[in-house]
């Protein structure tokens, strides 16, 4: 057995290091270790509790808005303030652009560069991967950058800036939207379809939605151009579909809430498929492999001390568990919960996997596009945006939401008006955790295991391949 | 042109950040970022966020050029410097190396033309250093408002001049990048750079200057509650007459701006601002706002705020506490206004 370290994991957000213990050419045993901690939750405490506004969005610069809502959502049970209406569709709207963001970013500067790379210049697609897809020299990302930019106009309307916007307050948005800034929204709500349906997909949102089956997305994609399609071939000819698989539990908090409800709603999906109610008063934070002094499991009772020099540590992450279980989060489980029957379709043929979780978030970013049409059309532009209220309770508050990457959660206690304890579980949290008090790995240490490395060692693609298909975000992980 | 010879090589490290500088700067150019760098003779040799390199392949080049055996135009750090515990650098090591980015910045740093700060955690020490600072975390060449850092004072690079701090939270991708190119172009001296390290192209401004909040301003007609069209320093917290940059003069996203999104100015270019407390919420004694503007004697500018506000045309006044115009602009004596 020889034992590899693979760092700096680069084209992931943030700092990443991965050990493996190699066996006969394949993973026998992986290490996920975060190796950045910056302590949030150490400056939040003993601050005014409206100050988490400033201070949380910015444990992270590339889901920031997911941040401030999840701030925002704990400090609206502590004011026990409603939402204006418009406010709710105005964050909404940013945050799908956020998400969206998200996706573009992953996709086409994280994660496909990795087609490009020498390791695959023997194969017969390489070399329109690589004119495509090549780190900062592919034609993608010329196409791709610019559109981001021009999604991201969503946050110079609503939120005045991106990242890090104080825009997002718990009684809704700090702008009313006039008729003319709609027209704008609307405006690059269609550009953003655009660039959809040209680069990404070549063909209407509404097909792209409306596939259900692996068949039918088979069929769909024969002589399509587009980068989605592009994808899927080089997925069929490394059969990504077999690579990293996750642990069989997937959770979703449930996103994008309005009127009607949420758009993608909340639970946790068992491998055979059944879908049940979230326990959230079952999710647990297991600190024994962490760099961090014990406390309590639960979050709402939990501090967090750090210990650089803990025996048997080996990640500033904690271990975030549901029932006493890893569970993976992303848009492969927010789709899978939410019942999208494409992705229920690939999870029951194949489980979560690398092609699995690149499918859910390209389908997600195509809905997404459809909701921020919807969303812009339904604000009601004569009425508030935000409703105002007083002081914060003193008690135990929590904000869930979904970030891209998946479930975020912020526990926040308030003692005399100021924040007595704060805690953030973060998506990556749960998907890059170490190991618990049990010895079991956490969601990625688990998808590594049976890795090809063949001689590459280190170098080998596929462990790249595995890790990006996550999107991590290592910045929020130990935060 | 011969390549790379000629071309600017700029490495590109994160320390305790959040990533938003790069997030930030990725919306640069109009055929993007990759683009904008090549056209303007910048050969980005690794980021970490966007290059091919990884694991071995980047220390195999980190260590090339700590031996001296590739040239270093340009060093940039996004995030603090982690130098804690014990000044072990441990709470932030560069993954692979077995060596903390606080150890590979001060090998590093010596041996480029330049060092750039792009944030105010690289420039300053930013949000992380704030409250009891668990990391031990600092800027460059400064913590807080006191210059040091992890470099210190002394510190000169290559070419002479101190750490270049682009100071803001996230800052505007304009600033990065025409900082980026100034110096390449040999533009920007030390004469260029304000006492805390910042390009006096921006730091010659403040966030006050070209709100479109002004004419409230003007006559001290504020808003007094979130998403109201108001001034936003006499309640709520605002500090742009006191915070430099050039946030209003430029369009962020495409046109937003702190501002502009109905928000106070947290004043993220000033060293020390994670210090602050109660944010959205304007500090007073006895009912005058404590953070005034710098520049003007307080007794002048209470009596110009008394005076003015006794002059606020209707519609000023109506308007600043409307989240939406209530009273539009009219000639005097139009029956609308009324």
């Amino acid at each position: 057995m020889t034992r590899i370290t693979v760092g700096p994991f680069n084209r992931v957000e943030g700092d990443l290091e991965v050990r493996l213990d190699i066996e006969q050419g394949r993973v026998a045993r992986a290490e996920v270790t975060a190796p950045l901690y910056r302590g949030f939750e150490q400056i939040l405490e003993g601050r005014p509790p409206l100050d988490a506004l400033v201070i949380a969005p910015r444990i992270c610069g590339i889901c920031s808005v997911s941040q401030s809502i999840a701030a925002a959502g704990a400090l609206r049970q502590a004011m026990g303030v409603a939402t204006a209406p418009n406010g709710v569709l105005a964050t909404n709207i940013a945050h799908a652009a956020e998400n969206a963001a998200d996706h573009l970013t992953h996709f086409y500067i994280f994660f496909m560069p990795d087609f490009a790379r020498e390791a695959y210049a023997s194969q017969a697609w390489h070399g329109a991967a690589a004119e495509r897809f090549t780190a900062t020299k592919g034609s993608a990302a010329r196409e791709a950058l610019p559109a981001r930019a021009r999604l991201l106009e969503i946050m110079g309307v609503i939120a005045g800036k991106w990242p890090h916007s104080l825009a997002f307050q718990p009684g809704g948005t700090t702008r009313a939207i006039e008729l003319g800034e709609r027209i704008r929204l609307n405006a690059i709500a269609a550009s953003f379809r655009g660039f959809l349906e040209r680069v990404m997909f070549a063909d209407k949102l509404e097909n792209v939605v409306a596939l259900s089956t692996p068949d039918e997305l088979d069929r769909w994609r024969d002589g399509r151009g587009g980068d989605f399609a592009h994808f899927l071939a080089v997925a069929d000819a490394l059969s990504l579909a077999d690579l990293g698989k996750g642990p069989g539990l997937l959770m979703s908090f449930g996103a994008y809430h309005d009127s009607d409800g949420a758009r993608f709603r909340a639970g946790i999906r068992a491998s055979n498929g059944e879908v049940e109610a979230l326990p959230s008063d079952r999710i647990t934070e297991d600190v024994s492999h962490a760099w961090m002094r014990e406390t309590s499991l639960d979050p709402a009772e939990s501090r967090t001390v750090p210990d650089a020099d803990k025996a048997d540590a080996y990640s500033w992450c904690k271990a975030p568990r549901l029932a006493g279980q890893p569970v993976e989060v992303g848009a492969l489980a927010r789709q899978a919960v939410d019942g999208q029957p494409l992705i229920t379709a690939l999870l029951a043929a194949d489980g979560s996997n690398v092609r699995n979780r690149v499918i859910a978030r390209l389908i997600e970013t195509a809905q997404l596009a459809l909701s921020i049409e919807g969303w812009i059309k339904a604000l009601r532009l004569n009425e508030p945006f935000c409703l105002n209220s007083g002081d914060t309770a003193d008690g135990n508050f929590v904000g869930l939401v979904e970030a891209a990457r998946g479930s975020l959660g912020h526990w926040l206690a308030v003692r005399s008006g100021r924040i007595e304890r704060y805690q953030i579980i973060a998506p990556t949290s749960w998907n890059f955790s170490p190991r618990d008090a049990g010895g079991i790995a956490g969601p990625l240490e688990q998808a590594l295991v049976g890795t090809e490395v063949g001689a590459a060692g280190a170098r080998a693609v596929g462990i790249q391949h595995v890790v990006r298909s996550f999107d991590p975000c290592m910045v929020c992980t130990a935060h | 042109m011969d390549g790379s010879g000629t071309m600017t090589r700029m490495l590109w490290l994160q320390g305790a950040s959040c990533g938003g500088c790069t997030m930030s700067i990725l919306e640069s150019g109009a055929s993007g970022w990759f683009d904008e760098l090549r056209q303007s003779g910048i050969d980005l040799v690794w980021h970490p966020s966007v290059s091919e390199q990884t694991g071995d392949e980047v220390v195999d080049l980190l260590e090339a050029i700590r031996d001296g055996r590739e040239r270093l135009d340009l060093l940039v750090l996004e995030g603090s410097v982690a130098r804690g515990p014990g000044l072990t650098g441990r709470f932030n090591m560069l993954a692979g190396t077995n060596r903390s980015i606080y150890h590979w910045l001060l090998d590093l740093a010596p041996l480029a033309d330049y060092v750039v700060a792009v944030g105010s955690c690289a420039a300053y020490g930013g949000i992380p250093a704030a409250g009891v600072n668990p990391t031990d975390a600092v800027g460059l060449q400064f913590e807080g408002s006191d210059v040091g850092g992890a470099l210190g004072a002394s510190f000169r690079s290559k070419r002479g001049l101190p750490v270049i701090n682009v100071a803001g939270c996230a800052p505007h991708p304009g600033w990065m990048m025409e900082s980026l190119l100034a110096l390449t172009n040999g533009d920007l001296t030390a004469r260029e750079l304000d006492g805390f390290g910042r390009p006096t192209f921006i730091a010659n401004h403040l966030a006050h200057h070209g709100c479109s909040r002004n004419e409230f301003y003007e006559f001290k007609a504020s808003a007094e509650t979130m998403s109201e069209r108001g001034c936003l320093m006499e309640h709520l917290g605002c500090r742009a007459t006191q915070a430099v940059g050039d946030c209003n003069q430029r369009s962020w996203n495409g046109g937003g701006s702190c501002t502009k999104g109905g928000y106070a100015c947290i004043a993220c270019t000033s060293p020390g601002f994670e210090s602050a407390q109660n944010y959205l919420q304007t500090a007073k004694l006895a009912g005058i706002p404590v953070g005034l503007p710098t520049d003007m004697p307080k007794a002048w500018f209470v009596a110009l705020a008394a005076l003015s506000k006794s002059a606020t045309p209707r519609r000023v006044r109506v308007n600043a506490t409307a989240d939406h115009v209530v009273v539009p602009p009219s000639r005097s004596g139009d029956k609308r206004s009324s």
